[in-house]
Order: structure tokens, then C-alpha cells, then sequence
């Protein structure tokens, strides 16, 4: 009896950590009060989420995406749109950010994912460029200038300071959000699902599982959440351009990520992200290597893909099979 | 109209003939080594600033450079293949796509630190040719015979040669030319560099046309891929015929619209025929 409880107390582990971990770096900012802080960590939050919503498709399903950022650059458009043209509220906005995330997905998930392997990567490299080049071309959202909001729209917010601490805490729990459907995914029957296809597609159809449903379910679930947190970034620095919206670049530094903590794994992402972020930061802020920091990082990851292929927490679930239980 | 038309379209069938012995490096190595190489915009971009210097540091001819622009490039691609690829060629796709990215975040990162991203441009001129109607830059047709000229020596190398064999044999059943004694290990190396050096030329080629920076590759790797999807993944005519392709429609778009649409319009193909046609437009049976 004492062992069954304890057994469900250290499974459910594999979600505690993950979220504590969170929780302790995004409370740094609030408990020093530091803006530059705040700052650092809005990114990290950001790509923790960005990392963790792209492992359900990249690290579950097996799928390789390399235009993850295409749902946070057409959900902050449309939420950004939707704040500067129709005056909506922040929230509204960024429900709607992640709606238009989720319908792109949909759409995607339909079509696109018929596709396997490298097909697939390809093809979303072009459904990037694709959207970036029609946002570059499509009027009501700026053209290739992008859009830019008043400074009296924070005023709604208690000004600007305000409005930055508001994006910080929802941000935050989203990021929250994220990894605890992660866990949820991981741990569910749908999981095992993609688990399954991720292994062996043919096979799991064989075995009943419905395959295309599955996968566009797992690309939309891995797309509202970016969607949403593109409104907030775009909200934040007030401005949104087709270059900061749809940049290539990301969608593959937010792969490092997953590859760097584990793909496949709840932790494994947000890890990714806290140690990648502040590698970078630290890269940009020291003199010898701030030109050089695109170049380390490419370094940085021959290196994961050549000698740890399963990222930190996967090498240590090989090392310590008794992690296993804990570590998720 | 007509007229319009008729310059806008063969200029951009000369540049297409460029745009095609690029994306023939690419599917090259996809077809024998089953790598989606994605440094091949910086070994685009390296090219370019390889011939920027032979000619201007040396005084040399820009294609007279060429040649060693090529091994350059061919050797580069040996050591990356010996390097990156080598080791994660039996693993799942993800892990030589990152693998062959983290080249070119290296390759980017040095020569950004080295290069700046300023623009640079070779000062070299062969006049034009009056056609009628058309008025053709000298360096234009040059680049598209010598881009012809690189393509029939693939071709040759392909089909008559022993080594070529080998190389066909090893993109058709890796075991099976194993079995038979080609030491395929080597050949995969080969085949990685003869891609890169493709794209090498392909980049000394287009530093004579247009002005560049060290991130110009990427436009042109875009471009490689859709014009792969075009020709079929892994087939090298196909990629000549596709470069055609793009480039007559580069050159005719802008006739009819703004230029700003011409991406859209490409990458709109792209997928599409990812989805319709995945094994391109010209693919036979038993592709």
C-alpha cells in the first residue's frame, strides 16, 4: 500500500520537476525586482515553451519541423493585428494569436503531414518562406515594414512598466501550461499513439492507430501555444516585421534545444532552452566570442548530434536507469 | 509586351542554367549519400568570396578562378563528409540535417566574424550582346555556357567512367555495390564533395552576375531546394531542367506583378508539388 503511493508520488515526479524548475527560474525576476532580469528570462520562458510545444511533434511523433516559428510568427501577426487595427483586448488578442496558430496547424496537418522524413522537413522550410513572403506582400498587416503599435495602448495596461510585468507573468504560465501538456500528452494513450508512430508508422497504423488523425492532432496542440506567446512578444517590443516574425534561424536554434535537453522527454526542453539561452547571452555579453557565437553554437550542436545524440536528460536515463522513474 | 516578355524571359533562363548546377550539387548528394546537406548556402556564399578574392587580391580572371574555386569546394565537402556526415549517415534524418546545419552556423559564423555582412561585387564586365531586341550581359551567357559546360562533365563523369558507375551503384543499393566490392565509404565521401564542388561553381558563377554577402547562400540553398522539387529529389537532369524553370519564371513574374510576390509564388509551387508530386515533374515509373 505505502509502495503503491510512494510509486504514484515519484511518477508523478516526471511532471513535479519540470514545472519547478519553471517555477524557481521565472520567479528570479519578481523577487529582485530586476528589469534586465526579467528581460533574460522573458526569452528563456519563451523558448522553454516554444522548445516543449515543438518536442510533441519533433520528440513524440518523430516529425522534424523546421518551421516551428511559423506559428508563433502568424499568431503574433494576427494578435498584433487584432490589438492595433480592431483595438481588442490583450487577452482576446492573444486567444485569437493562437486560434490563427491552431488553424495553420489544422491546415498543415491535413495536407502537409502526409509527408515523411525529409519530405516533410523541406516542405516546411517552404511553408515558412511561403508565409513570410505573402506577410512581406499583404497589406492590411504592413508589408514588408510590419506594423507598429501607439504608445497609449499600454496606458489600458497601467502604462508600459505594467504592461511588461503583465506579459512577463502570462508568459510565464503558459510556459507552465506547456510542459504540463506535455506531461499529459506523454503519459496519455494518445501519447503512446505517437510514441508508436514515431517508432514505426507503418506498424502503429497496423495496430489501430489512427495515424493522420493523431499527427494533425499533435501538430495543432504544438501549435496554439506558440501562436499565443508570438501575440505577447510582438506586444512587448510593440512592433512586429515579417524578418523578427518568420525568422528561419529560430525555428532551428528551438530545435538545439530539444536535441541539446532530450528529445522525447518533459524536462529534457526546458532544460534545452535555459542552458542554450544562457549560453547565448553569456557568448553575446563576453568580448572574444560575441562575434564568434553563431559559430560556437554550430560547434555545440555537431557535437550533441555526433556524441550525445539523446541530449542531457536522455544520456542520463542511459547512464542511471533508475532515473527513469523520475525523470520524464 | 512581347518584347518585354521575350528579355525578361531569356534573362532569366541564363541565370536558370546557374540555379540548376547548384541544386544538382544538392540532389546529387541527396541521391547517392540520402543527406539533405544544409550548408550548401554557405559553401554557395564561401564560393563566392573565393572567387571575389582570387580575382581581385591576384588579379586573376574570375573564371579563370573557377577551377579552383571548384576544388576548393570539393575539398571542403570531403572534409565536412569526413567531419559531420560520416558518423550520423545510418541515423534518422533529424540527426544529419542538424548535423550538415551546424556546418554552416560554423562556416557563417566564421566567415560573418571575418567578412562583416557588408555587400561585396567582382568589377568585371564582358559587355553585352544585341540580339535584336535583346541586349544580353556578357557575364551572363558565359555563366550559363560554363554552367552547361560543368553539367555535360557531370554527366560524362556519371555514365562513362568507372568511378561514376561506382557512384550510380551506390545510389541505387548501398549493400548490394558494397557486396560487390566498391568501397562505398569512399565513394560517399566522393559524392558529398562533387556536390559541394557543383555548388562551388555554381557560386563563383552568380559572384560575376550579382553583388553578395556572406549570407547571400541562403537565398540561393532556397532556391536549390525548390528547383530539387521541381526536377525530383536525386535527379541531376532533373535539377538542370528545374533551374530552368525557376529561372524563366523569376525572369516572367515580374513582368506581370511586383517582384516582392515572386518568393510566395515559389514556395506556393514547392509545396505543392511536395504534395502532389513528390517525386517531381518529370519523374518516370519506377522512380
Amino acid at each position: 500500500m505505502a509502495a503503491t503511493s510512494l510509486r504514484r508520488l515519484i511518477g508523478r515526479f516526471g511532471l513535479w520537476l519540470p514545472l519547478a524548475v519553471v517555477l524557481i527560474i521565472g520567479a528570479l525576476p519578481p523577487l529582485t525586482g530586476s528589469a534586465t532580469l526579467r528581460e533574460g528570462i522573458f526569452l528563456l520562458l519563451m523558448f522553454a515553451a516554444l522548445a516543449s510545444s515543438l518536442n510533441i511533434l519533433l520528440g513524440y511523433t518523430g516529425y522534424v519541423s523546421f518551421g516551428h516559428i511559423v506559428f508563433f510568427g502568424l499568431g503574433g501577426y494576427v494578435g498584433f493585428w487584432c490589438l492595433s487595427a480592431l483595438d481588442w483586448p490583450l487577452p482576446l488578442a492573444v486567444l485569437a494569436g493562437g486560434l490563427a496558430a491552431a488553424l495553420l496547424a489544422l491546415v498543415i496537418g491535413l495536407s502537409v503531414l502526409r509527408l515523411r522524413g525529409a519530405y516533410f522537413a523541406l516542405a516546411t522550410i517552404g511553408i515558412n518562406e511561403a508565409m513570410r513572403a505573402f506577410v512581406s506582400n499583404f497589406g492590411p498587416f504592413g508589408g514588408p515594414t510590419g506594423m507598429s503599435l501607439d504608445f497609449s495602448v499600454y496606458q489600458a495596461y497601467g502604462g508600459a512598466g505594467n504592461a511588461l510585468w503583465l506579459t512577463y507573468f502570462a508568459v510565464l504560465g503558459l510556459t507552465l501550461l506547456v510542459v504540463a501538456a506535455s506531461y499529459a500528452v506523454k503519459t496519455s494513450k494518445f501519447g503512446l499513439g505517437l510514441l508508436s508512430i514515431r517508432e514505426d508508422e507503418d506498424a502503429a497504423m497496423v495496430m489501430g492507430v489512427r495515424t493522420p488523425r493523431a499527427k494533425a492532432l499533435a501538430l495543432v496542440l504544438s501549435a496554439i501555444v506558440p501562436g499565443m506567446i508570438g501575440v505577447l512578444f510582438f506586444f512587448k517590443n510593440g512592433n512586429v516585421e515579417p524578418g523578427d516574425a518568420f525568422r528561419l534561424q529560430s525555428s532551428i536554434e528551438i530545435i538545439v534545444m530539444v536535441m541539446l535537453g532530450g528529445f522525447g522527454t518533459v524536462l529534457g526542453p526546458v532544460l534545452g532552452a535555459a542552458g542554450y539561452e544562457r549560453l547565448r547571452s553569456f557568448l553575446l555579453t563576453s568580448d572574444p566570442f560575441k562575434s564568434l557565437q553563431f559559430a560556437i553554437a554550430g560547434v555545440i550542436l555537431l557535437l550533441i548530434i555526433l556524441f550525445i545524440p539523446r541530449g542531457i536528460v536522455g544520456w542520463l536515463r542511459g547512464r542511471w536507469p533508475r532515473l527513469r522513474g523520475v525523470l520524464q | 509586351m512581347l518584347e518585354q516578355l521575350l528579355v525578361s524571359l531569356v534573362d532569366g533562363l541564363l541565370i536558370g542554367f546557374v540555379y540548376g548546377v547548384a541544386a544538382m550539387g544538392l540532389t546529387l548528394i541527396w541521391g547517392v549519400v540520402r543527406v539533405i546537406n544544409l550548408s550548401h548556402g554557405a559553401i554557395i556564399a564561401v564560393a563566392m568570396f573565393g572567387a571575389y578574392f582570387l580575382s581581385t587580391g591576384f588579379g586573376l580572371n574570375p573564371y579563370l578562378a573557377l577551377p579552383f574555386v571548384a576544388l576548393g569546394g570539393f575539398i571542403l565537402g570531403y572534409v565536412i563528409y569526413l567531419v559531420a556526415v560520416r558518423r550520423v549517415i545510418d541515423a534518422p534524418p533529424l540527426s544529419s540535417l542538424l548535423a550538415t546545419f551546424a556546418v554552416n552556423m560554423i562556416i557563417i559564423g566564421i566567415a560573418t566574424t571575418a567578412l562583416t555582412t557588408s555587400p561585396y561585387s567582382i568589377n568585371f564586365s564582358l559587355g553585352s550582346l544585341s540580339l535584336g531586341p535583346l541586349t544580353l550581359p556578357g557575364t551572363r551567357i558565359v555563366a550559363s555556357v560554363a554552367a552547361v559546360v560543368v553539367a555535360a562533365g557531370l554527366y560524362v563523369f556519371l555514365y562513362r567512367t568507372g568511378l561514376g558507375r561506382s557512384i550510380r551503384a551506390v545510389a541505387n543499393n548501398r549493400a548490394a555495390a558494397e557486396l560487390m566490392g566498391i568501397p562505398s565509404g569512399r565513394i560517399l565521401a566522393l559524392a558529398f564533395g562533387l556536390g559541394t564542388l557543383l555548388a562551388a561553381v555554381a557560386g563563383g558563377l552568380i559572384a560575376t552576375i550579382f553583388p553578395f554577402t556572406i549570407l547571400s547562400g541562403g537565398s540561393f540553398e532556397l532556391k536549390s531546394f525548390v528547383i530539387v522539387v521541381l526536377g525530383g529529389l536525386g535527379n541531376p537532369i532533373g535539377a538542370l531542367v528545374g533551374g530552368l524553370l525557376l529561372g524563366g519564371l523569376e525572369g516572367l513574374v515580374p513582368v506581370f506583378t511586383a517582384a516582392s510576390w515572386v518568393p510566395v509564388i515559389e514556395f506556393v509551387l514547392f509545396i505543392l508539388i511536395l504534395l502532389i508530386r513528390p517525386t517531381g515533374l518529370f519523374a518516370g515509373r519506377g522512380e
